[in-house]
């Protein structure tokens, strides 16, 4: 009999924490799967982050650490200095990346670290139960925006990819979107291309998923997709914003 | 290898190249800047690599990273780095990865000043981590012992899984003095990792096991547990790491207690008392956690006073009275902020208290 679709090996065979119609387990998959279609789960050293995504080692099937809140990539920097063969990536929120963690990013892509950062932007703080993130859409709802988020109380949202891409050793940023198979199958494609990337070292490698947080935007999980769809795309254009020559 | 005359910067990051150190991360900070200035062309050199991190809070996580993946590290800063750096030490011991850090502290509060001080007491051996952590710290008082201790400290870490700490106030960082450099050891190279440190992620073709290094436990009982476990290593640190010099204390009438550089200056006012025809002896604490304790018991029926004396507002004596147990009047002999009393100060003010203390 012919197999036509089996689990990636990348994924543990467990139920993940994550509630439904979350985009984090779409996320990990996709990543998962790109790692065990090149062969590297062997040889793969991952970071955490602080938020939901805190038990994505209980998931992904390789070596992991967790960090302290936002500072991923200065960890990984650490990783990489003592392993220069392995694949090496973090994966973290936009309260930890895009809030508490711009530092740690900026300089990342500053000095052209060769690992790659996954970017899942939900707009919100998932964990803590829905605050308003530096991502958070104006006009949208959360527990410390409750009328909405306003121009003149918090400033306008974040767009971690176009500031990245002015980055000079920032090589490759690309910014995708799970809300449809077609645009899982097109961040896939991403994540792919960064990992090649990564194997080239040519330098920092992002890829920012707009992600849904259907718990916390109070949103039934079709309608969490469809938010994404057009009310995260409007604000975030999806887009690649950066690729090296050859790639 | 013959002996050399350094700056203690250079000698402490010398002695941590030797020790085989893989990773250095370090963000710059008066009086300890020649260590990451040093380290910038001497540890590549070596085989290892040197991040000046943006901020003390990369350089910490960076340690962390490098040595969750089974990387030997070092790193140094100064006091208000050191403040920066605490959420991340609670956390590396938390995951019980090992981590050498050296302090050459400055005078404080806050930004504070420059000079040499030892008001990092509490900050070294409290910590302002969470959550129920201890971290052993030693407190050299010569050049040579802080390069012997950095050498050594990495053995510990490993033994204990756990970060440990060197307080060298500024003053030992900033002058020369001959020393004697220990062997090179060499890098253990990636593939020996996991031998060493079977627990270190290095990606799972390298062990048996998959290696997740983790802080989070959200049962209490695993929590709990956790704690428990990390106290049975801290109950054997409190035995194995106790470590003090003492001199004349069968029968002084003065005991000083001191660590650092101000130990040494109370070796000077020693003599200087004892031509004024008073014996006085010396407690030089060098392990400041775990306290030395039992220092205290060798303290003969003379003594009339114990004098806790320190470049700070008075820190290590909250120490020194646990130790003393009421035996025997506790005083401070303190400057502070940067300001260095001299010896002829410490012993003028030493005799005062003994007149105090026998009136
Ligand atoms: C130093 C510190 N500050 C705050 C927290 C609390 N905290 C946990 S998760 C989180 C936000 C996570 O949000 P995000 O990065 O958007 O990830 P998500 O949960 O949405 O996936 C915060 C603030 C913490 N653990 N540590
Ligand atoms: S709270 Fe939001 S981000 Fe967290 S698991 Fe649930 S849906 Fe996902």
């Amino acid at each position: 009999m012919k197999t036509i679709f089996e689990p990636t090996k990348g994924m543990i065979p467990v139920d993940t924490s994550y509630c439904p119609g979350c985009g984090h387990g779409i996320a990990h998959r996709i990543i998962m799967e790109c790692l065990e279609e090149r062969g590297s789960l062997g040889n793969t050293i991952g970071v955490v982050p602080i938020g939901c995504a805190i038990n994505a080692h209980h998931f992904m099937n390789v070596d992991m650490c967790e960090s302290t809140h936002g500072r991923a990539p200065a960890i990984a920097a650490g990783i990489r200095r003592v392993h220069p063969d392995q694949v090496v990536f973090t994966y973290q929120g936009d309260g930890d990346l895009a809030s508490i963690g711009t530092a740690e990013i900026i300089h990342a892509a500053h000095r052209g670290e060769k690992f790659t950062t996954f970017f899942i932007n939900n707009a919100i703080y998932g964990m803590t139960g829905g605050q308003m993130a530096p991502t958070t859409l104006i006009g949208q709802k959360t527990t410390t925006s409750v009328n909405g988020r306003t121009v003149e109380q918090a400033g306008l949202p974040l767009r971690m990819c176009e500031i990245l891409s002015q980055i000079d050793c920032a090589v490759f940023v690309e910014r995708v979107m799970l809300n449809n198979p077609a645009n899982v199958r097109k961040a896939k494609a991403a994540v792919k291309k960064a990992l090649d990337i990564q194997d080239a070292r040519l330098g920092f490698t992002f890829v920012e998923f707009l992600s849904s947080c259907p718990t916390n935007w109070g949103l039934a999980p079709k309608d969490a997709l469809n938010y994404v769809g057009q009310n995260m795309a409007d604000y975030y254009p999806v887009r690649n914003f950066k690729t090296p020559e050859g790639f | 290898m013959s002996r050399v005359l350094m700056k203690g910067n250079e000698a402490f990051a010398e002695a941590a190249i030797r020790a085989g150190v893989k990773c250095y991360f370090g963000y710059p900070i008066t009086p300890q800047n020649e260590i990451p200035e040093y380290m910038s062309h001497e540890l590549p050199k070596a085989g290892g690599a040197f991040i000046q991190a943006e901020s003390e809070l990369a350089a910490i996580n960076m340690a962390f990273g490098a040595s969750a993946s089974g990387g030997r590290v070092f790193i140094s800063t100064s006091s208000p780095g050191l403040a920066l750096m605490q959420e991340g030490i609670g956390f590396i011991a938390s995951c019980e990865v090992p981590l050498v850090i050296l302090n050459v502290s400055r005078g404080g509060p806050g930004v504070g000043g420059i000079q040499p001080g030892q008001a990092d007491y509490l900050q070294v051996t409290r910590g302002g981590y969470n959550g129920d952590v201890r971290v052993p710290v030693f407190a050299p008082s010569s050049i040579q012992e802080c390069a012997n201790l950095i050498y050594e400290c990495f053995d510990i870490a490993d033994e204990y899984r756990n970060p440990v700490v060197i307080l060298a106030d500024g003053m030992l960082g900033q002058m020369m003095e001959p020393v004697e450099l220990p062997e090179a050891r060499g890098i253990t190279p990636v593939e020996k990792i996991n031998d060493e440190r079977p627990w270190a992620i290095t990606g799972t073709d390298n062990h048996p096991e998959r290696n997740v290094v983790y802080s989070l436990r959200l049962d209490p009982q695993v929590l709990e547990n956790h704690c428990f476990d990390m106290f049975e290593k801290y109950a054997k640190a409190e035995k194995e790491l106790v470590r003090w010099t003492d001199q004349g204390l069968e029968d002084a009438e003065i005991v000083f207690v001191a660590f650092g550089t101000m130990s040494r200056l109370c070796v000077e006012a020693i003599e200087l008392l004892e031509e004024r025809g008073i014996k006085a002896g010396l407690i030089r604490p060098i392990s400041l956690w775990p306290y030395p304790n039992a220092a205290f018991d060798k303290i003969g029926k003379n003594c009339k006073v114990v004098i806790s004396t320190e470049l700070s507002m008075g820190q290590m004596i909250t120490d020194v009275k646990t130790a003393v147990q009421g035996r025997w009047p506790v005083s401070l002999i303190n400057r502070t902020g940067g300001m260095v009393p001299s010896s002829i100060e410490i012993a003028d003010r030493a005799e005062k208290a003994l007149k105090e203390a026998t009136k």
